[in-house]
Order: structure tokens, then C-alpha cells, then sequence
């Protein structure tokens, strides 16, 4: 208990000299920065900005031994500065300057009382870790965010549901299907369906080099889960090598609706869907 | 939970669901988990007649998950590999419970006794 | 939780809810059934887009009402089924085969109508 108590004293004797030289700290801390070329993504003002607040919220960490502001505040920062190409290997370098450059100024302050030097760098030194640790993880933790949500992204865009007629559905497939993305494939023609009342859909394959039996099993699948939501589905675009795959693990063509090419398809497609509207028209 | 009726699958199927997701499924997720629950429980209530089903977050490393344990003192499965085999069932049923269950999630472990019972565990991981 | 059975002219539309157990799905198909008899039904419509959960024992109960209702001259057809419901049901290998199946109420009589007609 003690012991804390006396902690907690001299982190706020450290705070009261931290606030004390704030610029002139601040000011070497931009220097180290610069010297080191970090942040080159950023300007010097920018740099500076930046460095201003991290500084008052890393005193005020130190101040409260809290670290929840200051974890909201690097996942802020990180979401400002990672669209700008600000590297890992960046922030966690400057907070450990940052450490570096408030250590020696401590250095300086109390080079003749070496017990009390001692004393406020033993208080001084797991919290100002635990400040480092805390920024690098919500950088690392922003940038992973970051990467999933453009992964995300382009997943999207390369499976585009078109609607090319009233009721009929396009979805062409291009490049390597992987289980993820023939999962997240099958969920947006499955919404499509739904939302456009597709009653016919042409998936073509033709930009899809190879398949493996999971992704064969997959396409299938999608198939028979279209078929639940009332939609016909045609394959178009099946290579020779896929077809065999399919047939591989067992899957009959025969009920399989499949044509040659896309243009075959969609021409099959608008005779199911014509058919329709015929029988539609007849009663006069 | 225990499982002995009907209606106690509809029930443990519900609480699959809602709990699948508050641990941050997304609800395509959370109708594949509430689809295993339905038939693991449906297996103790048809071959068992009685057994417990539980529920539970879990934490990978660096993942977040959702753990399925069915159980029950029932007259166990005695050929597993034959169980897990589409197109299998012993008691008419379209059989293709486990292989099914399987399929669904993304972890899947069986403890089997003939006489004894069975616990299946499965789990899904959130993407 | 008894499932409600609306009669539509020649066409029977059973509405499901959400949280079916065994019991109510036997009971519905037995319902079904007698009504088809009784009213000399055409066709039946199932709607099932409240259901969030469709295992294999709802899907074996479908495929019998379909398969029984059949025998009695008239056709079925599944609506509704939810996109999530759908790719869960393949997953466990419940495809339907051999049952009609339409987006929802509105096309699934479009499709019986279509059918009257060809049979007449």
C-alpha cells in the first residue's frame, strides 16, 4: 500500500515537471522525429500537431494511470494517419522517442539524487510501457480493421449481382474463388434474388480458370439454395476441366441446367422468362 | 439446457440464435448455428430421448466463437465413421444429421460409447 | 402453436410461424390433408417466410405434405423461404427435391394459376 502510495506520489511529481517543460520537451521530441525520419508521410506542422497531443494525453495518462482516453485517442490518430501510409514500425518509434526524450529529461533534472532518480524512473518507467504498449496495439488494431474493411471491399466488387432484364439475374464470376469468397458470393446472389423477385439467373464461369472440389461442392450448392427461393439458375462458361471436377464429386449435369457460353444463357434465360409472359398474355 | 421434448429444440435453437448474435455473428452466421443446434438437439430427443444441450462464447486467440455441446446418456452411436458418412441414419430419418452439422460449423468433435452415450461438441468461429 | 389454413378458391394457403415445434408441423400436415379432401382443393401454398430455422425434420415434413397432397390431385408449392434459410438448408443437404418452390405468396399462386391452366 505504501508503496503505491509513494508511486503515485512521485508520478505526479513527474507530471508537475512534465507540464513544467512542456514546449521545450515537445520541441526536442519533433527534433528526434525528424532526425530519425519518421512520419515522413506527414508535414512538419502536421507532425507537430500530432505531437502536441500525444504528449498532453500521454502526461495525462501518466497523470490518472488510465489509459482508456488515450487508447480512444491512438485508434483516433490511426484512423487519421493509416490512409496516409504511416507505418507500424513509425508509431511505435516516436512514442518510444517520446519515452526516451522524457527519461533523459528526468536524467537531467535529478543527476545529483541518484536514490531519487532511481525512485521516479521505477514509477516512471512500467507506466510509460504501458502507454506504448497501449498506442501500438490500437495502431495495429485499427490498421487490421482497416485491411478487412478494403478486403471486404473488394470482395464486393468482384462479385457483382447485375440485372441485366426485369426478373433475370447475371452474376459473372472472374479469377481464384476461394471457400470465403464463394461463401460471401452465394449470400449476395441469394439477397439479390430476394430483393430484384429474380425468377431466372445466368452464373457464368467462363473468367474462373480451376476449381476445387470445395468451391465445385459450393457452386452446386448455390444452385440449390437459388432453386429454394423460386429462381432457375443456368451455368454458362464451364470448362472442360470444371465440368470434370463436378462430375468428380458428384454431381449430375443432367440436372444441372448448363449452356456453352453466356450469350447462349441469357438467350435461354429470356425463353424461360418469355414463356411466362405468354402464357400470361393467351386468355383473350 | 435440457433437452426432452420437442419444444425444447425450438427453445435451444432460439437461444443459439440470440446468443450467436450478442457474441457479433452476423445473422447468416447465427441461422447456420441455430440450424446445428436444431438438429443436434433433434438427435438426442429422437435417439436419446433425453440430454442436455449447452451453450457458450468462447475465446481463440485473436477470435471470437461460439461452442455447441450436445449430450446424452443415451444408447450411443457404435460405428462414428459410419454416422459421419452422408446418407447414413438409424432411425429413418433423412440422415444426414452429423455430416450436416458438420458442414454447418467449423469445429466438430464426437465421444461416443455404445450403452454409454454421446456428446458432440461444434464449434463456429466468427469470421 | 396451431398453424392457420386459409382457403383461397381452389387454393389452400397454410402460414407459418416462427417457432414451430414438431407436434404443430405433424398436426399441420394432417390438417392439410383433410382440408385438401374436404374443400377439393387444387393446390396448396406453404409460406414459410417466418420460419428462421429449417432443420430436417421441417424439411422432411414439407416434402411429405407435398408427396401426400400429390396422391390427392392437387399441387404444392413452398414460398418464402429465406435467403439465410436457404444456404443453411443446402449446407445440411435439404434441397426439396421434387417440390415446387416460388419467391412468396404472390408468385407461388402465380405459378398454381399457371399450372391450372396446363392441366385443365
Amino acid at each position: 500500500m505504501a508503496k503505491r502510495d509513494e508511486s503515485s506520489e512521485l508520478l505526479r511529481e513527474l507530471v508537475a515537471h512534465l507540464r513544467q517543460n512542456r514546449t521545450q520537451l515537445r520541441e526536442e521530441w519533433v527534433g528526434r522525429i525528424s532526425e530519425t525520419r519518421l512520419l515522413t508521410a506527414m508535414t512538419k506542422e502536421e507532425i507537430f500537431a500530432e505531437a502536441t497531443s500525444v504528449y498532453d494525453s500521454y502526461v495525462e495518462a501518466l497523470e490518472t494511470e488510465t489509459f482508456e482516453a488515450l487508447q480512444a485517442y491512438a485508434r483516433n490518430l490511426s484512423e487519421r494517419i493509416i490512409p496516409r501510409g504511416v507505418e507500424t514500425h513509425e508509431v511505435v518509434g516516436i512514442v518510444l522517442l517520446l519515452r526516451d526524450v522524457l527519461a533523459r529529461s528526468l536524467f537531467a533534472k535529478y543527476q545529483t539524487d541518484f536514490k531519487k532518480l532511481n525512485r521516479i524512473l521505477d514509477a516512471y518507467e512500467p507506466a510509460a510501457n504501458r502507454i506504448a504498449n497501449t498506442v501500438a496495439v490500437g495502431f495495429v488494431q485499427e490498421r487490421e480493421r482497416v485491411i478487412r474493411q478494403q478486403q471486404e471491399a473488394i470482395r464486393e466488387l468482384s462479385t457483382p449481382v447485375l440485372q441485366v432484364r426485369e426478373r433475370l439475374l447475371i452474376l459473372p464470376i472472374i479469377g481464384v474463388i476461394d471457400p470465403q469468397r464463394a461463401r460471401q458470393l452465394t449470400e449476395q446472389l441469394l439477397r439479390g434474388i430476394r430483393t430484384n423477385r429474380a425468377k431466372v439467373v445466368v452464373i457464368d464461369i467462363t473468367g474462373v480458370a480451376a476449381m476445387d472440389v470445395t468451391v465445385a461442392n459450393h457452386l452446386v450448392q448455390t444452385v440449390e439454395a437459388s432453386r429454394l427461393l423460386g429462381a432457375t439458375v443456368i451455368v454458362t462458361g464451364l470448362s472442360p476441366e470444371i465440368a470434370q471436377t463436378l462430375v468428380t464429386i458428384g454431381v449430375d449435369l443432367g440436372k444441372m441446367n448448363t449452356v456453352g457460353d453466356l450469350q447462349g444463357g441469357i438467350e435461354q434465360a429470356e425463353r424461360l422468362l418469355g414463356y411466362k409472359v405468354m402464357a400470361l398474355a393467351e386468355p383473350s | 439446457m435440457t433437452i426432452s421434448s420437442d419444444q425444447d429444440i425450438v427453445l435451444a435453437r432460439q437461444k443459439g440464435r440470440s446468443l450467436a448474435l450478442e457474441l457479433g455473428f452476423s445473422s447468416g452466421d447465427a441461422t447456420l448455428i441455430a440450424t446445428a443446434i436444431s438438429e443436434l438437439a433433434r438427435n438426442i430427443v429422437s435417439y436419446a430421448i433425453k440430454g442436455e444441450v449447452a451453450l457458450k462464447g468462447i475465446q481463440g486467440s485473436n477470435r471470437v466463437g461460439i461452442l455447441v455441446i450436445a449430450s446424452d446418456n443415451g444408447p450411443g452411436i457404435p460405428d462414428i465413421r459410419q454416422a459421419l458418412r452422408d446418407g447414413f441414419s438409424t432411425s429413418g430419418s433423412l440422415g444426414l444429421g452429423l455430416p450436416g452439422v458438420r458442414r454447418l460449423m467449423d469445429e466438430f468433435e464426437i465421444v461416443s460409447k455404445p450403452g454409454q452415450g454421446t456428446t458432440i461438441g461444434v464449434k463456429k468461429w466468427r469470421p | 402453436m396451431e398453424v392457420p389454413i386459409l382457403k383461397q378458391g381452389a387454393v389452400l394457403i397454410a402460414t407459418f410461424q416462427a417457432a414451430l415445434s414438431d407436434a404443430d408441423l405433424n398436426q399441420l400436415r394432417s390438417a392439410l390433408v383433410q382440408q385438401v379432401v374436404r374443400f377439393r382443393s387444387r393446390g396448396v401454398i406453404v409460406d414459410v417466410t417466418a420460419m428462421d430455422v429449417m432443420d430436417s425434420f421441417a424439411s422432411r415434413t414439407l416434402r411429405e405434405i407435398a408427396h401426400m397432397i400429390r396422391l390427392r390431385g392437387a399441387e404444392t408449392v413452398i414460398v418464402g423461404i429465406q435467403p439465410e434459410v436457404a444456404f443453411a438448408m443446402v449446407q445440411l443437404g435439404l434441397t426439396l427435391e421434387g417440390v415446387a418452390t416460388a419467391l412468396d405468396l404472390e408468385e407461388g399462386l402465380a405459378y398454381l394459376n399457371q399450372k391450372f391452366k396446363t392441366t385443365k
